[in-house]
């Protein structure tokens, strides 16, 4: 070996490899604002719709002027349901077995629901448009409040289901009731809750909340008559599935639609569903033969596109006296809004909300959803979190800081007595899930170690004193949390979409010259695929992540994929990659012994590329490889590189955590001081450690803002009080927080190379953190259950309540 | 979130620019840094069909003493108070308020003039202006004429503004020397205005308040002088009971309106504490 000769460290490097703190290759174009976003692409003669809205939460439509809107000078065309009914797509099929209207047909659900969609030749016309179309309002008795949807006297909101009693998921019990779905045992749940010692019970809810992304929902639908083509350029997280959805509706063959999502600036769940924007504007451009643009503004994204949460979940535990749990009874109240658009697989009109018996080891549970229709925008979206997982991983969080109060223990000793054990696993929760791997006691430990978890409880109890004594109005607060998330959806056994399984593809091509591209059934919107997925496949095949190109989001190019939502890319897609990679390993082996003269079984792998057992000087590179797969391939092999993979996984992945919050709350204001935050992360395998840690920065920014006061709020009217960022709390870097991050490594045992998702792990783990701390720091006060945003004016008022003004 | 049609001046002489709007008349406006005007407009909440901007008139910027008086000129923006020398010395408590306002972005191009003129109840300026006993400098197609800043607010968004006049500068007098002074906010973020608010600036002899003044902001729809709160302090050491009664006194004049902040009850309550809490940094910083 002369000097030149790199050492196996230096080759390793090279390939920047899964476990490399590899800089993200996206951020070369998006740090230097050349990020190509649906708002950026401008076609020839492109017109601008935009919609009017209601202005009421419910009422019937009389009449639609749009006359004096076509006087506008640039105003082409004023569509309302009676234009969409020529084409039968006044309502659309929501994903979750519902249908919606795409405009307003005969009432409105909603304030702000579209009503009109006005397109012309700019932005500013239309707007001038709209505010120009006269519509004739009679307005009707609104439902709010969730609790009282169910009323006998409750005001009918769904007309159109009038005499159904049957939805996708079974019976309705009433005119404004969904579905209601029901798992566990229930017998033997209420058997043990007769002979527990201890019960907790209590109403917890999970307010309404929004993802709001960045980037607003839009698009660009363009029509080519003759062709009879439609491209629709959007910020689609799920561009095939959209695809399926527009063929299913429009009836245009599924070729002759092109589906193409640029760089998308955050999606956060917002992004699944399908919009009326999206039909407005597909059907403007088959009305007009012109690319019609529509783009959502803020508080049209804030108050029409998909919320999240406004789950209400009356929690029930039993325990023994020492403290094991013996039972868990959850039933939910879900608020869906006017119309069921959840985007949640067909099956699952919960989600996976069945995930609530959380870490812990249950015996029996059994759990009640009934999901109901209110005078709100439809949605119900995973904001950050697989299916549901959030809100089951707060009502369970609570409901075990509000037990271990009842008892009198520490709430992080009761979550490690009920912990399921290392050794359980793969273990069967008592709701119908197998957990793959974990190792919670190991993870608990290590939180309260790093952080101090003794001393902080005796800072804390130092502190009451004082508080009680009148020496500081200063009360402080730990928030433990452990959560078990569920994602990955998922095995074709359980988890569709519309029919469609949820698995997820990978083609891989490799080139001449040892340089590939990678497509994915996947979409990016921030988290960094064009970097991670290159490093799969480096580790994989050994070739450097700087030669393999990652693309998604053409539907044209890619292969048929479910998209990125729910934390299912890596263990989904990037299974797909590893298994692809895998492929094109294997005919790799078979070019390498023929040129090689051995055997197939005499090779072994080595970094990147193959060499003879024992004779560790024979060695073949995949670099070389690639280029004899294009011209001296094994008599009878065909020639080329490349391989494609479907998923089907067998199982979800079950990532999980400890994080524990430090607060201080000054009782005369309300105003709250986050003192420390630690989160210890376990998403399996560690495919790049940096984007890990800003994947976990970021979804601890939402938590902190969705506990601490982020909602959407309607008043009593229905109007939406927080529709801008002037009112909905999106905190900015200097709120925020600081973050210590810290981690375990066990891998999935199903998952080729063990990875189990990270990305929304920090907002289903954040928020009980968040919420803890605020309840911990009230509880000596005597209160069990404060219900979330925790913002300055409701800890003022929980403290008043509390009696500390007295 | 797309403004209406509107056609846009730009005058180079604050004559040319009281002309305009007076020959325009109602459906004139003018517009400064565009921080509040501009997102109104987005909204159509304001449908002004013309826009006189006054960024051509370079007698409106600047900052000078003049005698005991520092005269600022209304163009000039928040970030430029903050780069002040002469405001560091003789105003320090527009400095510390002007850092609570919005951010960097914001204070660029938003100008006291504008926020003083707007007449928006969560403008952070108007209170301290009357804390401060400043004057406005008013110019109309009739001439000019100076109104106490404790005279301009008549309602939210009704000052004593009449049509076709503009502000041009404001008027401050510098306090004694060794007064104490601060301005307390609570806020939910960068970029939020006032849950509730407090201005002081008071004087202390021999360990008693001497002279205080009190304005407070968001908590009426006009910023409001706390004259009462003010009067229960002076001859005090600022003891917890002084404290108490002027916070009462101040919560007796406000009525905030309920929102995202906080309801009414709540608005009060830290609006007491502001007060509070204002008038202990102030003393602490009295000489
Ligand atoms: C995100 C955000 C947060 C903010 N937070 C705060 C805050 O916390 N506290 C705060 O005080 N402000 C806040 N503001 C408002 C900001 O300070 C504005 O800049 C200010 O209110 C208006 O000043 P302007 O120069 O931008 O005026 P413009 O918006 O241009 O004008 C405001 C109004 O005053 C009129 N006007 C302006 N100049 C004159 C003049 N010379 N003579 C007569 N009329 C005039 C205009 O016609 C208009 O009606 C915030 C703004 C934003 C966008």
């Amino acid at each position: 070996m002369n000097d030149m000769t790199p050492t196996r460290e230096q080759r390793e490097a090279k390939l920047e490899g899964m476990g490399c703190k590899r800089k993200r290759v996206e951020d070369a174009r998006f740090t230097q604002g050349k990020g190509n976003y649906v708002d950026d692409l401008k076609l020839p003669g492109m017109l601008h719709g935009d919609f009017v809205r209601s202005p009421h939460a419910h009422a019937r439509v009389k009449s639609i002027n749009g006359d004096e809107a076509l006087k506008v000078p640039g105003v082409l065309a004023v569509i309302t349901a009676e234009t969409l009914k020529t084409v039968n797509l006044a309502w659309m099929p929501t994903l979750a077995g519902d249908v919606q209207m795409v405009l307003a047909d005969g009432k409105v659900l909603f304030q702000n629901q579209e009503v009109a969609f006005v397109v012309a030749t700019d932005r500013y016309a239309a707007d001038d448009g709209i505010n120009k179309v006269q519509v004739e309002y009679e307005p009707l008795p609104v439902v709010i409040d969730p609790f009282k949807a169910m009323d006998a006297d409750a005001p009918v909101l769904r007309e159109d289901l009038a005499g159904k009693t049957t939805g996708a998921h079974g019976p309705r019990k009433h005119h404004n009731h969904i579905f209601e779905w029901t798992v566990g045992d229930k017998d033997l749940t209420d058997a043990a809750f007769k002979k527990a010692d201890v019960t907790i019970k209590e109403m917890i809810s999970y307010h309404r909340t929004h993802p709001s992304p960045l980037e607003t929902c839009q698009c660009v639908c363009s029509f080519d008559k003759i062709k009879g083509e439609l491209s629709i350029w959007g910020t689609f997280q799920a561009p095939h599935v959209i695809r399926t959805v527009v063929a299913l509706i429009a009836k245009i063959p599924e070729h002759k639609i092109h589906v193409i999502s640029p760089d998308v600036g955050g999606g956060f769940g917002n992004k699944v569903g399908a919009y009326p924007g999206y039909i407005c504007a597909a059907v403007a451009s088959i009305v007009t033969g012109k690319p019609v643009k529509w783009v959502e503004d803020r508080i049209e994204n804030l108050t029409a596109t998909s919320f999240a949460r406004d789950y209400h979940m009356t929690t029930e535990i039993a325990s023994t006296k020492d403290g094991k749990v013996t039972g868990l009874r959850v039933h939910v109240l879900a608020d869906h809004g006017a119309f069921d658009a959840c985007a949640d697989p067909s099956k699952w009109p919960a989600g996976f909300f069945n995930i609530v018996t959380g870490s812990y080891d249950f015996p029996v549970a059994h759990l009640s959803v009934d999901g109901i229709y209110t005078n709100k925008a439809p949605g119900g979206v995973a904001y950050r979190c697989s299916f549901r997982v959030t809100e089951a991983a707060y009502c369970i969080e609570r409901g075990m800081d509000i037990l271990a109060q009842k008892l009198g223990m520490d709430p992080a000793e009761l979550r490690l007595k009920n912990f399921i054990k290392k050794e359980q696993f793969p273990y069967h929760s008592a709701l119908g899930w197998e957990y793959d791997s974990g190792d919670y006691h190991t993870a608990m430990r290590k939180m309260m170690e790093s952080v101090d978890y003794a001393g902080l409880r005796k800072e804390q109890a130092a502190k009451r004193l004082a508080f009680k004594r009148g020496e500081t109005r200063e009360i402080m607060g730990l928030g433990v949390s452990f959560f078990t998330e569920i994602v990955g959806a998922g095995p074709s056994k359980n988890c569709d979409i519309l029919g469609i399984a949820m698995f997820d593809s990978c083609e891989i091509r490799l080139h001449p010259t040892g340089a590939g591209i990678a497509r994915v059934g996947t979409k990016s919107t921030g988290q960094g695929h064009e970097t991670t997925w290159a490093q799969i496949i480096a580790t994989e095949i050994g070739i450097p992540a700087d030669d393999i190109m990652v693309e998604e989001g053409n539907t044209d190019t890619a292969p048929y994929g479910l998209g990125t939502y729910g934390s299912r890319s890596t263990p989904v897609a990037g299974a797909a990659i590893a298994m692809a990679a895998r492929k094109i390993k294997a005919k790799a082996q078979m070019i390498a012994a023929y040129k090689l003269e051995v055997h197939e079984d005499d090779l072994e792998w080595d970094i990147d590329g193959f060499r003879v057992k024992g004779l560790p000087e024979k060695t073949m590179s995949m670099k070389d490889i690639c280029w004899a797969a294009y011209n001296s391939v094994p008599p009878g092999m065909e020639p080329g590189l490349e391989a494609v993979s479907y998923y089907d996984p067998p199982n979800m992945t079950y990532p999980f955590g400890a994080y524990i919050c430090v607060m201080n709350i000054d009782v005369d204001t309300g105003v709250y001081k986050i003192r420390r935050f630690y989160a210890l992360d376990d998403c399996g395998t560690r495919i790049n450690p940096m984007i890990i840690e800003g994947q976990v920065h970021g979804g601890l920014t939402e938590a902190f803002a969705i506990a601490m006061g982020q909602e959407i709020r309607y008043d009593p009217e229905g109007n939406v009080v927080t529709g801008s960022f002037m009112d909905f709390f999106m905190p900015t870097a200097v709120e925020t927080p600081h973050w210590e991050t810290d981690f375990t490594v066990t891998p999935s045992p199903h998952h080729p190379i063990g990875a189990k998702g990270v990305g929304e792990s920090p907002n289903v783990g954040g928020v009980p953190a968040f919420s803890n701390a605020v309840n911990d720091a009230f509880s000596f006060l005597g209160s069990t259950h404060i219900q979330m945003p925790h913002d300055y004016w409701r800890n003022w008022k929980a403290a008043k309540s509390l009696g500390v003004f007295a | 979130m797309i403004p209406g049609p509107f056609s846009y001046h730009r005058p180079a002489t604050v004559a040319d620019a009281v002309k305009l709007l007076s020959t325009l008349g109602d459906e004139a406006r003018p517009l400064a840094g565009g921080h509040s005007l501009l997102p109104m407009m987005k909204l159509r909440l304001a449908t002004p069909d013309h826009l006189v901007d006054l960024h051509g008139i370079g007698t409106l910027k600047g900052i000078r003493r003049d005698g005991n008086k520092v005269v600022i000129g209304a163009m000039t923006t928040q970030h430029e108070l903050l780069a002040s020398d002469e405001i560091a010395k003789s105003l320090p408590i527009l400095h510390e308020t002007a850092l609570l306002i919005a951010d960097p972005q914001v204070r660029y191009r938003g100008t006291l003039g504008g926020n003083v003129a707007n007449g928006d109840p969560g403008n952070d300026m108007p209170a301290l202006m009357l804390t401060l006993g400043a004057s406005y400098r008013l110019e109309g197609s009739g001439g000019g004429r100076d109104i106490a800043a404790s005279e301009f607010y008549q309602g939210a968004y009704f000052t004593a503004l009449e049509p076709g006049e503009i502000l041009t500068a404001i008027s401050i007098p510098v306090p004694a020397a060794g007064a104490g002074y601060a301005y307390e906010k609570l806020k939910r973020k960068i970029g939020d205005y006032a849950t509730a608010a407090a201005a002081v600036v008071l004087t202390m002899s021999g360990g008693k308040v001497a002279s205080c003044a009190i304005g407070l902001t968001n908590l009426h729809e006009t910023p409001l002088l706390a004259t009462d709160a003010a009067k229960a302090v002076m001859g005090t050491s600022l003891d917890d009971a002084a404290l108490k009664k002027a916070a009462a006194a101040a919560v007796a004049i406000m009525s905030p309106a309920a929102d995202a902040r906080g309801p009414v009850e709540y608005r009060k309550h830290v609006g007491g504490i502001m007060v509070m809490r204002a008038l202990t940094r102030a003393a602490a910083r009295a000489k």
